[in-house]
């Protein structure tokens, strides 16, 4: 396989395929009104930790992962302590991630921000993808029925005996990795997109949970792989293409969508 | 009979307003307490706290802490709209997934047949979807349910309405059920007790053709309940 790729390519190749598949898995959890708006401020999340990553050199990875954690706890926790909707908590966060990561981030070192550069991406930093996508794609396995039924209504939850606030940490922790590794394959704005596109357009076909969830997860990786061969062969930006691949999938999905209403 | 459960003196105070003051009640085993009130009497209120979702001060006191089943206020089919569902997803998300069998027993008891199983929630009718409900709270076996006021009398298929249906389910699986609702001629037809609250307190507790008199009726929903007098 190396002498027909390159090592670099493969590298993109399995740690897009990894991130793809786990976005897109998450995704369908968040496919209702209330989690696809917070999803967007949740990836801005990153913006700031990227900044400090790129202005003294180190791997996005250690300055993404400590900020989309603990924005995402704060998050959690002013929640919890307010009772205000997840929403607005979220967007208040957002200001300040942006903000504080435009006012340091020097602008002709964006890039890496904006359109993410798995093109790079190192071989630790690919067995980190690897490994983290693995871990969470079990936490959410595992709570994911829960999490359905807390997302339809939390009494029904409540009366399964569904810790709901420790379910919810849970979750937005799990989205804060996943949307952490985005980062890599898209940049920081449009991370939110990975988790929202294959969902929507798995929705619009599926009969039933689990094909939703397979088809999700199988149009995230079709996205990655058909987006990272795409963006070489015209030579334009890897993550970007991969987004705009998703988008294709997802108006063909429309024309093929299942009148269930 | 025994009281199954005695509620001495509660107090519920919600974001530093009284919602329930001094409230006293005892429910015996499979009987049907209707809660009656005004919007904002605490009827919903009431009904959470007694699943011990909310915090409250007085006592709760059940005689063998029984296996609640609730259907919540509000859970219309729009909340489950956003995902693809189909009725047998619906049944897997419960803590203790429910094998075929069962699930189909119960679908039956509540008028739906096994075709239904794999049909995505969103499709089904409004009837339907309230029947769905009902088999979906049923199939834990609980001892007690709470029903937070179903729309009233919404004609599930078949004449019957889901008042209709719970009082024949009450009968062969023999619950204890809590209702919410508004609707005085199902009040009369099949509570054994009722609870009656309004903004100001709790007012009167007993069996409906006792206390709900006129007067009454007119002190908890005021001038309003004048529609309602000539149905009854």
């Amino acid at each position: 396989m190396m002498n027909i790729i390159s090592s670099q390519l493969f590298l993109t190749l399995v740690s897009a395929i990894f991130i793809t598949a786990i976005t897109g898995y998450l995704g369908t959890l968040m496919l209702s009104k209330k989690m696809s708006i917070v999803a967007d401020p949740l990836s801005h999340l990153t913006l700031p930790g990227a900044a400090l990553a790129i202005i003294y050199g180190y791997s996005l990875f250690l300055g993404v992962f400590p900020f989309v954690i603990l924005g995402t706890i704060l998050i959690w926790l002013i929640q919890k302590r307010t009772k205000l909707p997840m929403e607005n908590v979220a967007a208040v966060v957002f200001a300040i991630a942006v903000s504080s990561a435009l006012l340091i981030l020097p602008i002709d070192k964006a890039e890496e921000i904006l359109i993410g550069n798995i093109t790079k991406i190192t071989v630790p930093e690919t067995l980190i993808t690897i490994i983290l996508s693995l871990v969470v794609f079990y936490r959410v396995r595992k709570i994911y029925p829960k999490m359905m039924l807390i997302n339809i209504y939390e009494d029904l939850a409540m009366i399964e005996g569904v810790n709901i606030s420790l379910y919810n940490l849970l979750y937005l922790l799990s989205i804060a990795i996943v949307l952490g590794l985005g980062v890599y394959l898209v940049g920081g704005f449009i991370t939110a997109a990975l988790i929202a596109i294959p969902a929507a357009s798995a929705k619009n076909l599926s009969t039933n949970l689990f094909s939703y969830k397979i088809m999700s997860i199988v149009f995230g990786v079709i996205s990655a792989v058909a987006g990272i061969f795409l963006a070489r062969f015209v030579h334009l930006p890897t993550g970007p293409m991969v987004i705009a691949t998703g988008v294709i999938l997802f108006l063909i999905s429309i024309i093929f969508q299942r009148r269930t209403v | 009979m025994n009281n199954l459960l005695e509620v001495k003196n509660l107090n519920v105070t919600l974001e530093g307003e009284k919602v329930i003051e001094n409230l006293s009640f005892q429910v015996r085993q499979g009987e049907i307490l209707t809660i009656l009130g005004p919007n904002g009497s605490g009827k919903s209120v009431l009904l959470r706290t007694l699943l011990g979702f909310l915090p409250y001060q007085g006592k709760i006191i059940w005689q063998k802490k029984p296996k609640f089943g609730y259907l919540p206020q509000g859970l219309t089919q729009l909340k489950v709209k956003d995902y693809p569902l189909t009725v047998m997803d619906f049944f897997a998300l419960k803590n203790t997934a429910p094998g075929n069998k069962e699930i189909i027993n119960f679908l039956n008891l509540v008028g739906l047949g096994e075709e239904i199983l794999n049909k995505v929630i969103g499709t089904l009718s409004g009837g339907q979807f309230q029947r769905l409900l009902i088999a979906w709270v049923l199939v834990s076996h609980p001892e007690v349910i709470f029903f937070d006021e179903p729309t009233t009398g919404v004609d599930i298929g078949g004449g019957e309405t889901i008042y209709s249906l719970l009082h024949t389910i009450w009968k062969e699986e023999k619950l204890t059920i809590f209702l919410v609702t508004h609707d005085l001629s199902i009040v009369y037809k099949y509570s054994d007790n009722v609870l009656c609250l309004t903004r100001k307190g709790h007012l009167c507790f007993g069996p409906p053709k006792d206390i709900l008199d006129e007067i009454m009726l007119e002190k908890i929903y005021g001038t309003e309940i004048k529609v309602y007098k000539h149905n009854l």
